[in-house]
């Protein structure tokens, strides 16, 4: 039993960065119909940032964490400049492509700017543990879970009580409607991008404690991200967290109490069993086009 | 039995009633028009017919064959083929391309016989392709053959849609709106290409129209709708001047 | 500018047009049966390469290009034909009877594929598709008794009968070219019969396809199917040209390589999957030639870890931002631009933009 809500803290945590980079690409899909393939590489580089930050220029932990989701928010607004607004309009595929391209890239150039090798950031909550009775409860994945909570509180108010969170889910309504009643939607659009990158960010920041920074842990942790978002049905932004815990959880207890290679594929087995069942996700809708 | 029936048939989405037992019968030979105000339901009933939409209950007969659980690619093969409001071509492909898929249901060849190009399958395409050419002929489209599609104008886009239809020899076609967006002379050869539809192809058409002067120059007979309800059927002239019509349309 | 009177249906319906393209194709396909005796080993043999990703993009432009049913899963399905390839040929099945059977049996894998993918739309069947080939990836690596495992599999040369085919001679060259054209003929005649129409009809509007009598169900599973079957041919020749064949090298990324062929040659013809394979293909010794030639800080530059893979991400953009019509969209732009030369105007393949139109309601 004491295995269990342990492994079950840790899947959490884990399923929280799941759900962080899910949230990630339901923000731009809601916003733009964008699936965005290279939101495990924000991630990536967001981790880097912090590296740079803490690692090599030893700023505080908690400014080079702020510095980070800046450059990001910063990195995601011109990435949606240069790349995407473009080719917005263009058939779904070509733009799933063109971001594909942009991870790729982004991969390798992390591996040349900063090298192969697994980087380690020290944090507050690196070591250090929760003792409740015989629980023990490492820091870095309660850390993980509480900020998680808190970003959501946060960016929960911002889109049902700030101006610009009700123009953003106005465009993801419909985006030519929010154009015409006169929201910048130009300017939403890269907010969001930059939103979605800040929070990417934040996911590489909170993971770096429980794993190596790596230039490939991008793509790994970005296509188990998938599952999560399609679980929550790629419009919901709750679904997408509620997604992430479940396939973090998932996989966790797999690879506990299953034979060895179970764990890397159960979250697709349950990706492909969700889509079978029901093809709109579990908190989908399903629309109809009008003829 | 009469050759189109439509039984009571009603169709709901949640709470909103669509169409809402609505029932009646289309003679051979006859061009019958659905008209109503914006939402009254007449393209659902469309829907329904070509089965994208499942009914909340009633049926659908033609030719004394219920065909309320057939699948929507069925319903061409017996004989009913539509035209949609917004133009639904296949926009990438050459005006010619579009025409030979509306033959698709009068296709017999085997997959494998196409991969090698048998001669079999050579001969059934210059036939199809004879049919098309007829069909093209009647509409006037010849300056069109090898045209993408995307790159048409409005209203030869909706002519090329009608002849898709056409080209499957339907024996009821559903026209949904055949004149929106298209401007007076446009709605001339329409109507004349209605009528010859039923007289020299003998096709019988179902329509939902706007235009009341061209559901008054081709219609043998009218359904008013409003509401998803049947408010009245009869002649043009009947039905433009009863009472519940005036109302529907004036909100008086 | 040449103009084709028409006075005969079979002129719309022949495999070539007019008589030109019968000398140029005669030409070039000449040209590619001597070249074994021409070209050094190392560039014969990105040749071969050149030809099996030509067919993988063949069979990925029917399904994609044609059916508009997107698939970054092919890797699976070539890994499917090559460990099936290998497991026959270590149990003694001769060529002739493996090589179809490679085809028939990745074939089945893509109706089994193709059933579920038809309750998914856009971006669901592209991760369904990637949920496919990771669980491939993870299922041979574990299936030890038959795949060997991580430790891959050694898969002899190729035997027709007797006739033994090292993987670098000029007789395998051949066998790949004619592959290739077979596939290519194939795939010809698929798209001017009901067949191609109807995959075409499917994705330009499944409502109309469905109302033209086009079963949908059975047509996207067809293709699939066919898409499936030739990536399994191209994948028994894959394993005869490495020679030894493991999981990891069926990656997602070699989907992705896939799917840059057709984007890259331009996804809405079968010259586009040729000049995206050759392009994708001759990445590698272009590179190796810039690493080599270039002197002191540029030639360390392109020699730098992981250069090929900004050089893919950045191609990949810069075609979807610039060229989005692909190498065989360029190649029709140069040949329109001498053909009205001097009154070629850019507009004529300007696309016309949407605002953002929605893919969510089907």
């Amino acid at each position: 039993m004491l295995d269990f809500i342990q492994q079950f803290v840790s899947g959490t945590a884990l399923g929280c960065v799941y759900g962080l980079i899910a949230l990630g690409f339901v923000l731009i899909y809601k916003a733009t119909e964008v699936v965005n393939f290279a939101q495990g590489e924000l991630m990536m580089v967001g981790g880097f940032f912090v590296f740079t930050f803490i690692g090599l220029l030893g700023l505080n932990y908690w400014i080079g964490f702020a510095l980070a989701v800046l450059g990001m928010a910063a990195f995601g607004m011109v990435t949606e400049r240069l790349i995407i607004r473009p080719i917005l309009g263009y058939p779904q595929f070509s733009i799933v492509m063109a971001t594909i391209g942009l991870g790729y890239f982004l991969r390798s150039l992390a591996g040349m700017i900063w090298g192969t090798d697994d980087l380690k950031i020290d944090t507050p909550f690196s070591d250090g543990v929760l003792k409740i009775g015989d629980l023990v409860l490492a820091h870095d994945k309660l850390s993980v879970i509480v900020a998680t909570l808190i970003l959501c509180v946060v960016l929960y108010f911002f889109f049902l009580k700030t101006r610009m969170g009700t123009a953003m889910r106005a465009t993801s309504e419909n985006m030519l409607a929010a154009y015409y009643m006169g929201i910048p939607v130009k300017t939403v659009v890269s907010l969001i991008w930059a939103i979605s990158a800040a929070v990417a960010c934040c996911a590489g920041v909170l993971l770096a404690p429980i794993t190596f920074i790596h230039s490939n842990v991008g793509l790994a942790l970005g296509l188990k991200a998938f599952p999560a978002a399609v679980l929550g049905g790629f419009g919901s932004i709750p679904g997408a967290l509620v997604g992430g815990v479940i396939i973090g959880v998932l996989e966790t207890m797999a690879g506990f109490y299953l034979a060895q290679g179970w764990k890397d594929v159960v979250p697709y087995l349950v990706l492909l069993a969700v889509l079978l069942l029901k093809p709109a996700g579990l908190f989908g809708l399903q629309l109809r086009k009008k003829v | 039995m009469s050759y189109f029936k439509v039984d009571a048939i009603t169709l709901r989405f949640g709470g909103l009633v669509a169409v809402d037992a609505v029932s009646f019968e289309i003679e051979k030979g006859e061009i019958f028009t659905i008209i109503g105000p914006n939402g009254a339901g007449k393209t659902s009933i469309f829907n329904l017919i070509s089965r994208l939409y499942n009914p909340t209950s009633g049926r659908l007969y033609f030719e004394g064959r219920d065909i309320t659980e057939l699948a929507p690619h069925e319903i061409a093969r017996l004989g009913i083929a539509r035209t949609f409001q917004n133009i639904e071509l296949f926009d990438n492909a050459s005006m010619l391309a579009n025409l030979l898929v509306g033959r698709h249901c009068h296709t017999k060849t085997k997959l494998w016989q196409e991969m090698l190009f048998l001669p079999s399958v050579r001969a059934a395409e210059k036939a199809h392709r004879h049919m098309v050419e007829e069909i093209i002929e009647f509409l006037d489209l010849q300056p069109y053959r090898d045209k993408i599609i995307a790159g048409l104008p409005y209203g030869v886009r909706k002519v090329v849609e009608l002849a898709r239809a056409l080209c499957s020899e339907p024996k009821l076609i559903l026209l949904d709106e055949p004149s929106s967006g298209l401007n007076v002379e446009e709605t001339t050869d329409m109507s004349f290409w209605i009528r010859d539809i039923r007289t020299e192809l003998g096709i019988t058409v179902l329509m939902v129209e706007h235009d009341m002067s061209l559901v008054n120059r081709v219609s043998d007979r009218v359904l008013a709708l409003n509401y998803g309800k049947v408010l009245t059927l009869g002649t043009p002239a009947e039905v433009q001047n009863h009472p519940d019509v005036i109302a529907a349309y004036l909100g008086a | 500018m040449r103009f084709t009177f028409k006075t005969d249906y079979d002129q719309d319906i022949r495999i070539v047009k007019h008589g030109g393209y019968v000398w140029s194709y005669g030409v070039l396909l000449a040209l590619l049966a001597l070249a074994p005796f021409v070209l050094s080993s190392y560039l014969q043999s990105q040749m071969v390469f050149v030809f099996i990703y030509a067919i993988v993009g063949v069979a990925l432009m029917i399904l994609t290009g044609f059916t508009g049913q997107a698939s970054i899963g092919h890797a699976a399905f070539l890994a499917i034909g090559a460990y099936t390839a290998g497991y026959m040929q270590s149990k003694g099945i001769p060529f002739v009877v493996y090589f179809p059977l490679a085809a028939v049996l990745t074939g089945g894998i893509g109706v089994i594929v193709g059933f579920p993918a038809l309750r998914l739309h856009g971006i669901y069947l592209v991760i369904a598709t990637i949920a496919f080939g990771l669980i491939v990836e993870e299922v041979l690596a574990r299936w030890e008794s038959v795949t060997h495992g991580n430790e891959g599999m050694r898969v002899k040369a190729l035997d027709i009968l007797g006739w033994v085919m090292p993987r670098d001679g000029a007789a395998f060259y051949v066998l790949t070219l004619l592959t290739l054209v077979g596939v290519l003929v194939v795939a010809l005649n698929l798209l001017r019969s009901p067949t191609g129409r109807a995959f075409i009809a499917i994705r330009d509007s499944e409502t109309a396809a469905k109302s033209m009598g086009i079963d949908l169900a059975g047509y996207k599973v067809k293709s699939f199917a066919i898409s499936a079957a030739i990536t399994g041919l191209a994948g028994a020749l894959f394993a005869h040209k490495m020679s030894f064949i493991s999981p990891e090298m069926f990656t997602l990324l070699l989907s992705i390589e896939f799917i840059m062929v057709i984007i890259i040659g331009g996804a809405f013809g079968l010259h586009g999957a040729v000049m995206g394979a050759v392009f994708m293909v001759m990445i590698d010794p272009v590179l190796t030639e810039l690493k080599d030639g270039l002197p002191g800080a540029a030639g360390r530059f392109f020699g730098m870890a992981g250069m090929k893979g900004a050089i893919y991400g950045l191609i990949i953009m810069m075609f979807i931002l610039f060229e989005p019509l692909g190498l065989y969209g360029r190649w029709l732009k140069i040949k329109l631009f001498f053909q009205l030369f001097p009154l070629y105007k850019k507009a004529t393949f300007k696309r016309q933009k949407t605002y953002v139109k929605s893919e969510r309601n089907r």
